[in-house]
């Protein structure tokens, strides 16, 4: 596309998501209270899926792996905090489960990724999904397939606020605010890891060029081993914050697969396009599924709405179509 | 010593052509064909049939489509069981709405409307490439399920979601026993083999090739790759769309949407990646793989004599697929069908060492 | 690893799978002769799940139908002849059921199949009446199979999803002073994206019609984990009541949202596979005032329990943890194990005591009749009421309670209601012809069957 015919195709794709976003609101579709409930709602969603594309992310910038066994990690972290809070204070079974996450990252780098150097991005894809599969069957052989609480002491009930403000008052959740509060400071901590301390450093070099951080002796293996231990850890955030509100069980894997449509938005390399990615697929899909998917069912008469579970991945469709990257991926350059 | 072309002179274009050169290989193929379609039936049980086999030549018909896709035309795609779906849904409201028609017709129009909605979803593929392309062709898959799910006209309004075909009749011949849906799947593998094997030798397929190899400078030389890539996804849907008619009518009886879902997808990339991709005879491998290890890890414990329970059964079952998966791809990551070209290779020196 | 070694063990790799490949085939081109089915044996096939997102669900009630079949044995079998059984994973699964459905119906004198998914059960409907293997769907299944005459092969003992919805459709009647009074008010299905879930929505489409309800339609998808948009609709439209008819993990994670969205759960009534102890423990005292139906039984022990623990348990054969023993869906395993037995014992009764086929289980499941007497002496007379199935009508009981969860147990908050046959009888005959129709089958005509078999009753 020439540069001109993108710039119409991304002012009109900004003008829909414009129209999308405040239609509900303009149209009188819905009352000012609930619209902001809907968009907190959506906007925790979101928060909650960035937490799962931050790890594939971290993975990809620094080896090129797609991992799609994210979610298997994110459960298994889950599982194991879940199971050892049973027995020893939550504290306690948090920094185990870290160290348990460590060993299974240097156990996937080590008896995998080590084999698998050169290979291209569907075998690499396909290796990860192996190890979804047996991290799937040996949490649950561990643990169990029952379904587990993790106790966070956070109160469950709503907080009716701003009853002056809006008629009816806004629902809000104590427990999405302190997650939305632990993934910012997860980001910032990492942001912090990344610039300040000569490992994180290694790791963009890594991240940037292979074979040139190999040459002024930044040790590969090493260094990808950190990568996943650091995304283990991010699983591990992600499975307790996931865990206490929705119960761990395997179901929890298939998470996964929303946070796929982030990453691709976002773009693979980023992890701000993680963030923001996020919170736009979880506020797109919220709102469609609230108050796009009822006028859909409506006129075209069908069966319920359920639209969230393809619209993601729509929307994500419709932003890699004007910029194929993703919002904030590198441009690709096609060598021939 | 046997396996050798020593005397085998082609006198003409076609004998050169042709799609199986040596004649061992015509043997074998002829054997097999003969043992398939005449032997098989009488020493076959049912379970065999219906538990083995024909899953097996169902799912290597897709696997052929997702290879074409995938193998020679090097777009991926994680969204073939949205495409069976189309084939089988479609397949499903021409037996009910237009009840004369042939159900052989059937199977091609079915698989003709698959194709068109495979040409659809395949058009970002002229913008997107590699694994943004896989997650957008997971938007396919989502959306056709979550389609046949609301949309009540696809279903015949049933209230439950569940649709349920009446049984196959072609030309008076009801395929109700299980020999009988053997043999007709059997038949069909064949021809559709027989087809993708010479789209793949001929211009098509290598269009399809050198789009995989280098796009940009298949498009220098000439080949379109709106043609070719949109050429890829239209001939493997229509044959997820026959595999799936083939799947929903035969192999389940009755099917909800579920039926068809991401696992299916993700079961047939690990076939073709596990029998070989860029290679028909590796679909057939990875189908029997897939089809087969399931079933074997299932009952392993019995013959063994262990008495596990059916959860750790199916748990270590999950485990060890895993496992062999990433083990094949660390071994060999061009599958199956590259250890049987070595085989292959090695006859031919056989019993002699070099 | 070297290159030679390397090519070395992946060729004997591949040479022991193939060898594994290609003994399966071998094995399987024999019939199937399972080790534990000797001669003079019963054999039940048992479809579970013990994986997967419902596996808190199906666990329970595959201890609790196993632990009977070993309380029968110990007891000396029915009437002498043993059970022998094999449980095999479906993982909620259509394909998978369907898989093991194939391989298990090979063994001799298989008693009928419980699918346990209503998905499993679709698909089996089309293939038992060709291998002629009774299908049990206790509670679930087909609505409209209870029409004998179109469906044969299938038992929904005990009831139906059309019954559920109607008895919930009653009892909320009931709360607001009458069915008319329902007039204007707002009910949303909550209800789980299969045809398990779709099942009840023409019933209370049609009762929606009739007492002027508003009926709002909330599927969830498969496996229930995202329902947070539901929630927010469901705050959004306000309705005075929500039904859940959903299974596994969907219903815990409802109850949590219902928690987050602060709707009372006073007003939220789950269908039977909705309101169980998985339900609500993770959510527990968050979770009071939740009501649910009771197929006829609760939570709580019975004397057949004490049973099972005193031959099952103390000898330390219990499938499950011994604290599961009497709740929700362990008795409903174990209730739907017995019926199986006693149709099996009912058909003996004709062809006599040895192992029947399923042609011969069929006859006894579809003349059932266990009154008060027969239920006290099997020690279940606290948790069911007598029931008997004929030709026309092959579930053989159609009523409920409501329970309500209060925090730490389930107890019962409500007499028994009966479905209303009026309404649902003719839908079941609608649907049923048309049935038939699609699959071109012919129904069989019960009337016929009766007269020809009523002398041979006569002579028991």
């Amino acid at each position: 596309m020439l540069a001109l015919q993108r710039n119409w195709a991304v002012v009109g794709l900004a003008l829909l998501l414009a129209m999308g976003l405040a239609g509900p609101l303009l149209l009188g579709l819905s009352a000012p209270g609930f619209y902001v409930e809907v968009l907190l709602g959506g906007l925790m969603s979101g928060v909650m899926y960035s937490l799962v594309a931050l790890g594939f992310v971290l993975i990809f910038k620094a080896s090129g792996v797609f991992n799609f066994a994210q979610g298997a990690m994110v459960l298994f972290a889950a599982l194991a905090v879940a199971r050892m809070a049973e027995v020893m204070p939550l504290a306690v079974a948090f920094v185990l489960a870290a160290g348990v996450m460590a060993i299974l990252a240097w156990l996937i780098e080590r008896l995998v990724l080590r084999h698998l150097v050169n290979q291209d991005a569907v075998v690499l894809l396909m290796a990860t999904l192996g190890i979804t599969y047996f991290l799937d069957g040996f949490g649950q052989t561990i643990w169990g397939s029952d379904i587990y609480k993790i106790e966070t002491g956070l109160p469950k009930t709503p907080l009716l606020i701003l009853e002056g403000l809006f008629d009816g008052g806004i629902l809000v959740n104590t427990e999405d605010f302190v997650a939305a509060a632990i993934a910012a400071l997860l980001v910032l901590a990492l942001a912090l890891f990344f610039q300040k301390t000569p490992t994180g450093r290694a790791l963009r070099a890594v991240a940037d060029d292979h074979q040139a951080a190999q040459s002024i002796g930044i040790p590969l293996n090493r260094i990808w081993v950190i990568v996943w231990a650091v995304a283990g850890f991010v699983a591990l955030v992600a499975g307790v914050i996931w865990g206490s509100k929705l119960g761990v069980q395997f179901s929890l894997s298939l998470i996964a697969l929303k946070a796929l449509p982030v990453v691709i938005l976002g773009g693979f390399t980023s992890v701000p396009g993680a963030i923001i990615g996020g919170l736009i697929i979880g506020v797109g899909e919220k709102f469609a599924e609230v108050f796009l998917g009822p006028v859909l069912v409506r006129w075209f008469d069908l069966a319920g709405g359920g639209i969230e579970n393809w619209f993601a991945y729509v929307l994500a469709l419709l932003f890699l179509l004007v910029r194929p990257e993703g919002l904030f991926g590198e441009r690709h350059i096609d060598r021939v | 010593m046997l396996y050798r072309e020593n005397g085998q002179f082609k006198t003409s274009y076609a004998a050169d052509q042709q799609i199986l050169p040596i004649v061992q290989d015509r043997w074998f193929m002829a054997a097999l064909l003969v043992f398939a379609f005449v032997v098989m039936p009488f020493i076959g049980s049912d379970y065999l049939f219906l538990s083995l086999v024909i899953p097996f030549l169902i799912l290597a018909i897709a696997a052929i489509g997702l290879n074409i896709l995938v193998g020679y035309c090097g777009q991926i795609s994680l969204g073939t069981a949205a495409f069976m779906a189309v084939g089988a849904y479609a397949a499903y409201n021409l037996v009910i709405r237009v009840p004369q028609l042939n159900f052989l017709i059937v199977l091609v129009l079915a698989g003709l409307i698959a194709g068109l909605v495979g040409v659809l979803f395949g058009i970002p593929s002229l913008r997107i490439k590699g694994l943004y392309l896989a997650v957008a062709t997971l938007a396919a898959q989502f959306f056709v399920d979550w389609m046949f799910a609301r949309v009540k006209w696809f279903t015949n309004y049933s209230a439950s979601g569940s649709v349920s075909p009446p049984p196959i009749e072609i030309f008076g011949w009801t395929v109700d026993t299980p020999v009988h849906k053997y043999l007709f799947v059997l038949g069909v593998a064949v021809v559709m083999t027989l087809m993708a094997k010479n789209l793949v030798r001929g211009h098509i397929g290598r269009g399809w090739m050198a789009i995989r190899d280098m796009d940009v400078a298949a498009e220098v030389i000439g080949i379109r790759p709106l043609k070719s890539k949109l050429s890829a996804f239209a001939v493997s849907s229509f044959y997820a769309g026959v595999a799936g008619a083939l799947w929903g009518f035969i192999r389940l009886g009755a099917w909800e949407p579920l039926a068809f879902n991401v696992n299916l997808s993700l079961n047939l990339l690990f076939m073709i990646i596990i029998g070989g991709m860029g290679s028909l005879l590796g679909s057939y491998f990875g189908a029997a793989f897939i089809v087969i290890l399931p079933l074997l890890l299932n009952q392993a414990p019995a013959w063994f004599g262990l008495p596990i329970s059916t959860a750790l059964a199916s748990h270590l079952e999950a485990m060890i697929f895993g496992a062999l998966i990433i083990f094949f791809l660390i071994v060999e990551p061009h599958g199956l069908a590259r250890l049987w070209a070595i085989g292959k290779e090695k006859l031919r020196l056989w019993p002699f060492p070099h | 690893m070297s290159k030679l070694l390397k090519t070395r063990v992946t060729g004997m790799v591949a040479a022991g799978i193939a060898a594994g490949l290609l003994t399966l085939p071998a094995t399987s081109f024999a019939q199937q002769k399972a080790a534990p089915a000797a001669k003079g044996e019963q054999f039940f096939p048992v479809l579970v799940y013990r994986t997967g997102a419902y596996a808190p669900n199906g666990t329970p009630w595959a201890n609790g139908y196993v632990d009977y079949v070993k309380l029968v044995n110990a007891q000396g079998g029915i009437n002498g002849v043993r059970i022998a059984y094999e449980e095999c994973e479906t993982g909620y699964a259509t394909d998978r059921g369907v898989e093991c459905y194939e391989r298990l119906k090979t063994r001799p004198f298989v008693a009928a199949v419980q699918p346990l998914s209503t998905g499993i059960t679709f698909a089996l409907t089309d293939k038992a009446p060709t291998d002629k293997i009774p299908l049990i769907t206790a509670g679930y299944g087909r609505a409209d199979s209870v029409e004998g005459e179109a469906f044969p092969w299938n038992f929904p003992l005990m009831g139906t999803y059309w019954d559920a919805a109607d008895i919930l459709v009653q009892h909320v009647g009931k709360l607001n002073g009458g069915l008319d009074k329902l007039k204007g008010k707002k009910i949303a299905l909550v209800y789980h994206d299969s045809p398990y879930g779709k099942e009840p929505i023409a019933l209370l489409q049609e009762r929606a019609k009739l007492h002027g309800f508003d009926l709002m339609l909330i599927p969830v998808t498969h496996p229930g984990v995202e329902q947070k948009a539901a929630w927010l609709q469901i705050r959004q439209n306000r309705p005075d009541y929500v039904f859940l008819w959903g299974w596994g993990v969907m219903n815990s994670t409802a109850l949590r949202e219902a928690v987050a969205t602060g709707y009372p759960r006073d007003k939220m009534f789950g269908v039977w596979w909705a309101a169980a102890e998985p339900d609500v423990t993770p959510v527990a005292a968050d979770a009071k005032g939740y009501q649910g139906l009771a197929l006829q039984h609760g939570a709580g022990r019975a004397k057949v329990h004490e049973d099972v623990l005193k031959l099952v348990h103390d000898k330390g054969q219990g499938t499950g943890p011994r604290d599961e023993v009497g709740s929700v869906l362990y008795t409903r395993g174990l209730l739907s194990a017995m019926l199986q037995v006693e149709g099996v014992r009912q058909a003996q009764l004709r062809y006599g005591v040895q192992p029947l086929t399923g042609e011969q289980v069929r006859y006894g499941l579809e003349n059932l009749n266990l009154d008060a007497k027969r239920l006290e002496a099997l020690g279940v007379s606290t948790l069911m009421k007598p029931l008997a199935t004929n030709c026309r009508d092959h579930a053989g009981a159609r009523s409920a309670r409501i329970q309500q969860w209060d925090g730490t147990k389930w107890g019962f908050v409500s007499d028994y209601y009966e479905a209303d046959n009026q309404i649902i009888k003719p839908m079941i005959k609608t649907s049923s012809a048309r049935y038939v129709a699609e699959k071109k089958l012919t129904m069989r005509s019960c009337a016929d069957e009766i007269s020809a078999a009523a002398p041979a009753a006569a002579k028991k």
